[in-house]
This record gives C-alpha cells, structure tokens and sequence, in this order.
C-alpha cells in the first residue's frame, strides 16, 4: 500500500474507530445510569 | 602524558566549540521562557524545556551524551514510557469526570474533534513526511502534550522537541486560534442557545466509570492501554475517597516532579545539529492546521447532532473537543457569553473537553496499531 492510500485509509478507518469506540462508551454510560442512579440521600450527604 | 599548554586548555573550554546554531538555540530557549514568564504560555513547561534547550546546546557540556544526567531522564522517562502515563495519572486524579457522565453525548463531541489529527496526518504524508512521522505531527491536533510526546517517542523521537514545543504553544494559544473558526461556523443564534442543567451523577457511577472507561478503550484500542489505564486510576483514587494519600500525591508532588523531568527530557532533543531544519517550520505549520481542523469537526458534529436532538446543544461546547482542558472549555463559555451574558456553558463544555483527552489518547492507540 502506498503512503498515499495509507493516508486516506487512517484518515476514514481511525476516525470513524476513534467515533465508534466513545459511541459504544456513551452507551454503556447511559446503562450505568440506569444501574446505579442518583439518590436524594446522597444531596444530604454532599451537604 | 597530560597537555598544559595553554592551547590544549583552552580548546577543552566550551568557548572554541561554539557554533552558530548554538546562539540560535540559546535564543530559542530564552524566547521560550520569555513565553513562559512574560505571557504566562504554559510555564510548567516551558520553563524547563526552555532552559533544557538552553543547556543541551552548551558544547561539551555532559548532559545529553548516553549515560549522562537529561539523557537518563530523556531515556528512562519517555523512552521507556515512563513519564507521559504518570503525568495522565496526575490528570485522572484533577479530572471531575462529572458533566462527561452526565452528559455521555459529549463523548462524540471529544471524538470528533479529532478530525484535525487525521486530516493533518493525511496533509503531513502529502507534504513528504513519512507515515510515523506523519502520524506524530497529526496528533498535535489532539491538543495533549503527554499523548504527543507518548506518540511521537514512540514513532518519530527526533521530532519529539519540535512536536513538543508546537503542541504545548498551541495549547496556549487555543484563547486565539479557535474563537476565529467558532464565529465563522456558528450562527448567533446558535451560540445563544441554552442547555438544560447537568443531572447530578451518583456515588457509584462515579466509581464504576473507570472501570467501564478503561474496559472499552483498552479492548478496542489495547496500544492506548498505558495512558488509559493510569488516566483511570488516577481517577478512581478521587472518586473512592478513600485513598487521600495517594489522591493528593498523584494531583501535586508526583506531577509536579514528573513535570521537571518531562521538561528537561523533552529540551534536551533540540540540539542544534537535530532541530535547525526545515521540518520544525513545517511541523508548526501542520500544528495549527490540526488544531483548526479539530476545532472544526467538534463544531460540525456538535451542529449535525442538533438536527436530531430534541434538546439542542450549543455547537460552541464541540470546540471543547480538543483536549486542552480546561482552556478550551473556558473558551466555549467565553464566546458564548458574548452573545448571551447570562449563559453558562462551562460545565458544559467540560464534557466534551475531557471526552478530547480520551479522543486523543485512543488516536494515539489506533496510530500505534495500525503501524506495528
């Protein structure tokens, strides 16, 4: 594979991995909201 | 037997060893601590680096050389990795993982905003750089020193100090680059838009979100592993709250020292005979590019995901996808205020600025990945 080609390979496989990887965090982010969500006990406690 | 002659003395003095590229050098160093103490520019760095720079370019001085006192910090600190995970531990342990959690849809925000990485990587090749080094000049627009130093040690190390310096000053420089590209992608009325107040975020998903973080990045990109890992850690010695001791010392003196050496390691590489090249002026040039680029595709995104989302988000928070945390987001919250005094973008902004340290931090991985 040439530079070139290489180039426009990373550019589209990266970004569109760099994407998919903090796309699939942000759904196990909303699966741990639902796990673990915020109770009023823990505004007292803060306070 | 021993030379006493006055000539053999005077010729193991530095004086008669002294080229012009030397004066150069020390000039370039003054020029960064003048950045450092007269602009404020990233003083923990660019005071030692400056200084480095300063004293590797003194001749016959052993400092640089195998075996002597900035080489053993260059080779035991970034050669074998040490520094930049520590300096990410360090940033774990100050980072409020709070408004990225409360709001996971930053998270495409930090990604996108490493469209500057990849573009100027792509415009690097194009310029003749090859694909290491072309990599290691794209992942300025990441906006993470430590990451750009991990990077570039591993792939291009005699453009470690020209990558460095480019991506420290850019950093600094974010208050001027982006509010330019901002206002010219960017309505009025969409830099007045208010978002809804945070949700606060529960004890456990703050203890549990490291785990969660370091499994997804680390079993998709594994070569980001060093960096992710102690960026967790580090975070989970602050959300436990039951490890002070180590808390206090990953956010101070562990950072702090590990400052000192990653700046004197990273001076120490410009040398005159290494760093007086064309490539330096381009690599700075290719810097501000991937610094616009990124801003870019934080803004773009940010506006492309307005068209679907009930709730609007203000695209000025995508800029915040750069990872210079927290300047970036403070500028978000700045420009917004311009239009709207009373919005408050910040915590906002801060979702998607530390989402760009995870962005960057998993580029890196996918460079090292797909060039091994």
């Amino acid at each position: 594979m040439d530079n070139w080609t290489f180039g426009i390979t990373m550019l589209v496989v990266g970004m569109g991995g760099t994407l998919l990887t903090m796309w699939f965090l942000s759904l196990l982010m909303g699966v741990l909201k639902k796990a673990f969500p915020y109770k009023k006990e823990e505004e007292k406690k803060s306070s | 037997m021993a030379d006493f002659s006055i000539g053999s003395i005077l010729l193991k003095t530095g004086f008669f060893h002294l080229t012009l590229g030397h004066v150069i050098m020390w000039l370039i160093g003054a020029f960064f601590i003048y950045l450092a103490i007269a602009k404020e520019f990233e003083p923990l760095l660019l005071v030692p680096i400056g200084f480095s720079i300063f004293v590797v370019n003194l001749p016959l001085a052993p400092l640089v050389g195998e075996g002597n006192l900035i080489y053993l910090f260059y080779h035991y600190g970034l050669e074998w990795e040490v520094i930049p995970p520590l300096i990410f531990l360090g940033i774990g342990a100050l980072t409020d993982f709070g408004p990225l959690i409360a709001n996971p849809k930053t998270l495409l925000l930090g990604a996108a905003a490493q469209f500057g990485v990849y573009v100027t990587f792509f415009g690097a090749i194009l310029l003749g750089f090859n694909i290491k080094e072309a990599a290691s000049i794209g992942i300025i627009g990441g906006a993470d020193g430590p990451t750009c130093i991990y990077l570039t040690t591993k792939l291009a190390p005699h453009l470690l100090g020209a990558n460095a310096i480019a991506a420290y000053s850019y950093m600094a420089m974010v208050p001027l680059i982006q509010p330019p590209i901002m206002k010219l992608l960017t309505t009025k009325e969409e830099r007045k838009i208010r978002m809804k107040q945070l949700r606060p975020v529960s004890k456990l998903e703050r203890i549990f979100f490291p785990f969660i973080g370091t499994i997804v990045i680390v079993l998709i990109v594994p070569e980001s592993a060093p960096l992710m890992a102690m960026f967790f850690v580090g975070n989970l010695f602050r959300e436990c709250r039951v490890v002070e001791r180590l808390l206090k010392t990953s956010q101070n003196e562990l950072l702090n020292i590990v400052t000192i050496f990653l700046g004197l390691a990273v001076g120490s590489t410009m040398v005159a005979d290494k760093f007086l090249k064309p490539a330096p002026i381009f690599i700075f040039f290719l810097g501000l590019v991937a610094f616009a680029f990124s801003t870019v595709g934080g803004i773009l995104l940010a506006k492309l995901m307005n068209l679907f989302l009930k709730e609007k988000i203000n695209p000025l928070i995508g800029s915040a996808g750069v990872s210079a945390v927290p300047m970036a987001a403070r500028v978000a919250q700045k420009i917004g205020q311009q239009e709207d005094p009373k919005n408050f973008l910040l915590m906002h902004a801060m979702g998607p600025n530390i989402a760009g340290v995870i962005g960057t931090a998993t580029a890196a991985g996918m460079f090292l990945a797909m060039m091994k």
